[in-house]
Order: C-alpha cells, then sequence, then structure tokens
C-alpha cells in the first residue's frame, strides 16, 4: 500500500511525489491535505496535496526537507511503500466563480495553491497566479501554472530569475495598476501569508489563507493545531485548513509553529539523515 | 489451602493492589500496579459472600457473573474464572484495570456497607492476567453458521472491540475502519503505558483478528470513505459508528494559545500513541524537566496527565480544580497513586488567565478563589468566586484537561442528526442513529464517559444489529 509511483528531485532538498492512494485520489478536493508517516515509527507528518489522479489512483505531494519526517520521507524511492497515509482531510477549497483572483504561492505552498488555482480557473475565474521563491533554483510548479493562469509573476527574492523581489510586491503592483480583483488566496510561509493579508486589508479585498500549524493527529482530537481566527480557538485539521486572512492572528501560530524547533535539532539521529542527504546531492 | 468458613470470611480484611513504589515508578513509564499473587487473589476471593441475589452484577454495565467467577478462583481455577468474565465482557485485562469499580459493581457489594467490598476489579484482572498464554494457545472458532451479513465498524476503541467481538461471534462478517495508524482509540492513545500497558491492548485485538474481525487502518468514515458508501457500494447490510469523543475542550479564557499550553489530548497522544517517553521516539514533546506544571481538570485524564508529567522530569505538578476533592470525578485509585508520587492538589481556584513572557510562552496564570454554594444541576455543589480573591501562580507549562466535546468529522453526513450537544442522536432502545442500519454507541453518543459504558453500548448494538440484520 501507498507505494511510491514517482519521485522527482524539483529543487534544492524539494521533492513531488506521486503515491499510490485510490481511496484518497478518489475523494480528494482542492484544499486538502493528508496526514502521513514515512516509517512505523516516524511521526505524523501534514502535507497538502497538489493533484490527484482517480485513474491511476494516485496523490502527488510536494515535500521539503525541512525537519525530522520530511527528511525522513526524501529518502524514501520510487517503488517503496510509505508506511501510513490517511485523508483527504480538512475542508476542500470554496470553488466557484468568484471573477478575477489572485492566487500568491510561496516555497512548497505553492503546491496548494495550484490546486485551488486549477480548480478556480476550471470554475470560470480569470486566474493571476504570481509564484514566489528565494532564488532561481528554488522556483517550482511555474509550468505548471503557466498552463492554467491567465497572467503568471515568477518573483525570486534576489532577482536570479525572472522579477527581483517577494510576491506582495507583486500583488502592489497589480493594485497600483488599478486592477479589479475578487478574490485573493494566499499559501505559503506564515509571514508571507501575513504580508499579503496586510495588503489586501485596506483594499477590503477578501483573502484566503491555508495555514500549516503544528498537528498531530490531524483528525480533531489532539487540539494541537489551534490558531486564533477572529479572538477565537479553531480548530485548523477540521475546521480549516482555509481561513478569513484577515481574521487570523499570525504571530501566536508564528510562536507555536516554532515551539519544536530547538528540540527537533537535539535529537541525535538527525545528523545521520543528513548526513544520508548529503551524499544523495552528491551523487 | 481450605476454604474459609463464611462467618469468617467477613472478618477478612480487603488486600491491597501491590504496587511499584511511588519514589521508583515515577522514574520510568512500566504499570504501576502489579497485580495480585495467586496467594493474594485466592484469599481476596474467600472474602466474597457469595450473595444469590448478586448485587455486583446489577452494579456492571455488562452484568459480568461476577460471584460466579470468584468462586472460580476459591476452587483454584483461574481459567474458568476468566471464561465466566468473557461470556459478559470480551476485554477483562483491560476492564480489571481501568474500570471505575468504587461507582459501579464494587460500590454494590454487601461488605462495602460496613467495611470494604470485595476487590472485584483487582481480581478480574488477576483471572484476564494469568490465564493470558492459555488462552493465547486456544483455538478459537466461530461456533455460529456464517451469516453472510456484512457489518462495518467506525472507530477501534472500546465500543467497536465489544461490539466486533460479539458480531463475529453471532456468524457476521466484520470489519472495523480505524482512522489513526494503530487500534485501540483512547485505549492506544489516551490511557498511558503506566496504568494500561498497550501490550495488552494489543492481545486484545489480536484476539478479535484470531476470530477472524478484519482491521483496516488510515481509513477515516466521512472522510476517506463516505457513510453511504459503505452501505451502497461496498455492500455493508449495517454500520455501527464508534468514533468515540473528540475536539477537546478549552478554558475559553485570555492567553490560552501560548506555546506552553497543551490539551491533555495533545499531551497524552504525544506520549502514548507516538511513544515520545522513549527517547529514539521521533515525535518531540516539549520539556518538561525542571518544570511547574498546572493541569486543570479533576477526571481521569488529568491525573493520567499529571502523572504523566511527573514521568517525564516535571519538577513540581499541581491540579488546579474550582470544586474540591470530594467532587472529583477521577478513579478513588488514581487520586490515591498521584498523591502518593508527589502530585499536589489546589482546590477551589479557578483559573482567569494566562501570562505570557516576552518571547510569548506561559509564565504565569492568574486564579480566583472559590468556595461551594449550592448544589447544581449535576447534583455538585456549585463552586462560587470569592470576592477580591485573586492571585497569580508561576508555571512554565499547562495541561487544560476538562473534557472533549463530540467528533465533527461525521458532523455533515447526510441523514445522520445530532443532539443540541452536537452527540449523534440514537433510539435510546437500539441505539439505532436516524439512518436505518446505522448505529452508533459510546462517547459519540453520550459525550465523554468510561471504557465500560461504551463497552455496554457496543454490546448493546450488537444485539440490536443482530435483531436487524435476521430479521429476529
Amino acid at each position: 500500500m501507498y507505494q511510491i509511483e514517482k519521485k522527482k528531485k524539483i529543487a534544492p532538498d524539494i521533492y513531488q511525489y506521486e503515491i499510490s492512494a485510490p481511496l484518497i485520489a478518489r475523494k480528494f478536493k482542492a484544499g486538502q491535505f493528508i496526514v502521513l508517516r514515512p516509517f512505523a515509527d516516524s511521526e505524523r507528518v501534514p502535507l497538502t496535496i497538489m493533484r490527484s489522479d482517480q485513474g491511476a489512483g494516485t496523490i502527488t505531494i510536494i515535500v521539503k526537507a525541512i525537519g525530522l519526517s520530511t527528511k525522513q520521507l526524501v529518502l524514501l524511492n520510487e517503488g517503496d511503500a510509505i508506511a501510513d497515509v490517511l485523508g483527504p482531510l480538512g475542508h476542500p477549497s470554496e470553488i466557484k466563480n468568484f471573477g478575477k483572483v489572485v492566487i500568491v504561492g510561496g516555497g512548497v505552498g505553492t503546491a496548494v495553491a495550484f490546486a485551488v488555482a486549477e480548480a478556480l480557473k476550471e470554475a470560470g475565474n480569470i486566474v493571476i497566479s504570481i509564484i514566489g521563491a528565494r532564488n532561481k533554483n528554488f522556483t517550482i510548479l511555474e509550468d505548471e501554472f503557466a498552463a492554467i493562469s491567465d497572467e503568471l509573476f515568477v518573483m525570486t527574492d534576489d532577482g536570479s530569475y525572472k522579477k527581483k523581489g517577494f510576491v506582495t510586491q507583486q500583488l502592489r503592483e497589480l493594485y497600483e495598476a488599478g486592477i479589479q480583483f475578487d478574490r485573493v488566496i494566499a499559501t505559503g510561509p506564515l509571514p508571507m501569508m501575513r504580508a499579503v493579508v496586510e495588503m489586501t486589508r485596506p483594499h477590503a479585498t477578501p483573502t484566503i489563507v491555508s495555514l500549516n500549524p503544528i498537528m498531530v493527529d490531524g483528525i480533531g482530537m489532539c487540539g494541537g493545531c489551534r490558531a486564533l481566527v477572529d479572538g477565537k480557538i479553531v480548530f485548523v485539521c477540521v475546521d480549516g485548513p482555509e481561513f478569513d486572512g484577515h481574521k487570523v492572528d499570525f504571530d501566536s501560530l508564528m510562536r507555536r509553529n516554532n515551539a519544536y524547533r530547538g528540540i527537533e535539532l537535539e535529537k541525535e539521529h538527525q545528523c545521520k539523515i543528513d548526513q544520508q542527504l548529503e551524499k544523495e546531492d552528491a551523487e | 489451602m481450605n476454604e474459609i468458613p463464611l462467618k469468617d470470611r467477613m472478618k477478612i480484611k480487603r488486600h491491597p493492589m501491590p504496587a511499584q513504589a511511588p519514589d521508583e515508578r515515577i522514574g520510568n513509564f512500566d504499570e504501576v500496579n502489579l497485580g495480585y499473587t495467586p496467594e493474594l487473589a485466592w484469599a481476596e476471593a474467600q472474602r466474597c459472600l457469595q450473595c444469590k441475589a448478586a448485587p455486583c452484577t446489577d452494579g456492571c454495565p455488562v452484568h459480568v457473573q461476577i460471584p460466579q467467577f470468584i468462586q472460580h478462583i476459591v476452587d483454584h481455577d483461574s481459567l474458568s474464572a476468566a471464561d465466566t468474565i468473557l461470556e459478559d465482557n470480551f476485554l477483562p485485562a483491560i476492564c480489571g484495570r481501568v474500570c471505575p469499580q468504587e461507582n459501579l459493581c464494587e460500590s454494590r457489594c454487601v461488605l462495602a456497607k460496613k467495611g470494604k467490598p470485595v476487590a472485584i476489579g483487582n481480581l478480574e484482572r488477576y483471572s484476564a492476567d494469568v490465564t493470558t498464554k492459555e488462552r493465547a494457545k486456544r483455538i478459537e472458532k466461530v461456533e455460529a453458521d456464517p451469516t453472510g451479513k456484512k457489518v462495518a465498524l467506525v472507530g477501534s476503541g472500546p465500543a467497536s472491540l465489544a461490539c466486533a467481538g460479539d458480531l463475529i461471534r453471532m456468524g457476521h462478517d466484520v470489519t472495523i475502519y480505524e482512522a489513526l495508524h494503530a487500534f485501540g482509540g483512547v485505549l492506544g492513545y489516551g490511557i498511558p503505558e503506566f496504568r494500561l500497558p498497550k501490550s495488552i491492548v494489543a492481545y486484545e485485538i489480536n484476539a478479535l483478528k484470531k476470530l477472524g474481525v478484519r482491521f483496516e487502518k488510515n481509513v477515516i468514515i466521512g472522510n476517506t470513505i463516505a457513510l453511504d458508501e459503505l452501505m451502497i457500494e461496498m455492500d455493508y447490510d449495517a454500520v455501527f459508528i464508534g468514533a468515540g469523543a473528540g475536539l477537546p475542550r478549552f478554558l475559553g479564557i485570555p492567553g490560552e494559545e501560548l506555546v506552553g499550553i497543551y490539551s491533555a489530548n495533545e499531551l497524552l497522544t504525544r506520549i502514548n500513541l507516538m511513544k515520545a517517553y522513549k527517547k529514539e521516539a521521533i515525535t518531540p514533546v516539549l520539556s518538561y524537566q525542571d518544570k511547574v506544571v498546572a493541569v486543570f481538570g479533576a477526571g481521569n485524564t488529568a491525573l493520567d496527565s499529571a502523572r504523566t508529567a511527573l514521568r517525564m522530569g516535571a519538577k513540581k505538578v499541581n491540579i488546579i480544580y474550582r470544586r474540591t476533592e470530594a467532587e472529583m470525578p477521577a478513579r478513588v485509585e488514581e487520586v490515591h497513586h498521584a498523591k502518593e508520587e508527589g502530585v499536589e492538589f489546589i482546590f477551589l481556584a479557578s483559573p482567569l488567565a494566562f501570562i505570557a513572557n516576552k518571547h510569548g510562552w506561559l509564565q504565569s496564570v492568574r486564579l480566583q478563589r472559590m468556595q461551594l454554594g449550592e448544589p447544581d444541576d449535576s447534583g455538585r455543589r456549585r463552586p462560587m468566586p470569592i470576592e477580591g480573591s485573586q492571585y497569580s501562580r508561576d508555571i512554565d507549562m499547562a495541561v487544560i484537561a476538562i473534557g472533549n466535546g463530540s467528533n465533527p468529522l461525521l458532523r455533515n453526513t447526510p441523514g445522520l442528526e445530532f443532539t443540541r450537544w452536537h452527540t449523534l442522536m440514537v433510539n435510546p432502545d437500539t441505539l439505532e442513529t436516524t439512518v436505518k442500519g446505522v448505529f452508533a454507541g459510546g462517547d459519540i453518543v453520550t459525550g465523554g464517559a468510561t471504557v465500560i459504558s461504551a463497552m455496554g453500548a457496543g454490546r448493546k448494538a450488537a444485539q440490536s444489529i443482530n435483531g436487524y440484520l435476521t430479521g429476529t
């Protein structure tokens, strides 16, 4: 079960996987996620789904080897099996013809942004996409976005590829050019989503963000993924993952997401995995 | 050893359960209670007066034939004792450990009127534990003819396990769907190893597998497979929903989102399900080493959290409760064990707000002193604030253990109706939901309750499902 059908390295430390999971592939709707465990003793990792192929019974995910478990995951290759895959989880994104929408994707958040963008395009929207990365090497899914976007802007922080600057710079330029749009969907690192939300707030553009808190079970049991939205506690795994960005308390979420960083670094087998990855990179 | 005459039996004092010494056990996650020796079990079994009316059996949600199984222990026949229990209770090793016997069977024991009741729970546990190997060797098989009917069970906690045990013996084809990667529900993720070793849960699940029950993990009914797909596309003839309690309740006070505040569910899931207490585990848990931990709540989950925090190296652990010890819903034994281990109780105090340090981590809690007023709807005296008695207490970590709401995952299922408390609506006689052929029991129906009551509901549902499937 959960065999890896395809693995592709698409950027440094970033891999695209096609995983056999027929039941999930059949039910997946844009905006939903899975929880997986690479090995039988791994922790549970929430990851967004980029697309599914019902015919082939596969789902596609994009993973950045950033924590212990994602580093474990990327050690697995085509033909290997993933121990556990659960999903699809969370509410699907609201998909209808809003008119003109702007999709903002940053980092591996670009994967879920793609799923939503594709579904919104199919629903008849005019889709303007802005994807951003640190530099040329980290730019991902450009071709995929080009295929479904009416307009695509590719940004790099250092200007090593296409346009220099953050995604918010492009968004500002759209506003300054007087372009009217009906909805913004931002998925990516928390600082990016917060910056987008602060930019759209004065314009009162409805802005949806897809939150990525720490989760354990992912099925509404542990309460670890709680966030403050509109001053109230929500559970991202069952109430989200998408929320009205203008109501999200990003500060508390960023603190909670960083709570384990130090502990994880102390875990001793970390170094072994890093060595293995470096070896793979060298090969 | 000879049987003791009836008149002398009343004079035997209750035999306490042998346990690991408190200072030793707070350094490990091994089981606290060590179990009766054969000598202790035999001596305790002699205390039973073999009442014909068996009020103890009436006090048991699944009506275990208590005097009968105890007589087998007196007769040095522990296998028959276990088999007698198994007729009514499929999970004796588990119930012997986690049932609140003092509120159930033992509360009805005639000895309890003048002294201490027979230690029924300890004897149940003994009967199960000492016969484990013998029972494992037996080739269990279903004696009923196959009915050709398929039943799907949602969740693999105590309600579903009990339901499955009965349905498979009735000749039905039984499949359990579990959302997590491990089976057992709250028995696995909730109750700590030191109170219920996971090897015991695994043994019981294996026994069901041997009887032919299929277990499917990583399937969340409502998401991976819709309820109506089970019935229509997958040809299940009936469904039992034993999905358990869900979202943890929070206090609803300022500062609850701070780093350093866990729900009891999250703490226990990290430690029990994800094994964070083991050094080699990958799932991290915030360090408890030398920390001051406050647990809010007074049920078994609160005590499990407090005792877990101690074992994870906490310097000081407080249970903070707005009523008094008399109103605590936890098992008496757990309170006793927690006190022995050094958990300190702060009664008549209610939290008002959590205060952060400059990094946004928890630093202290603002508390309000309380006093007990008139009894409320639950019959417990209502805690009332004492004016002008607020104070702060420095804490490094907090655990919120004030219960769970119901799981929201099935709420959008067409046809399923819920009560205003968001629990599943069922016919109280049959446990059938508002969808024909779909039954439910356990915490998803009652809200947070006990393992044994969930098992009782699972067994009751099995009877109804059997009737529904066979037209009897």
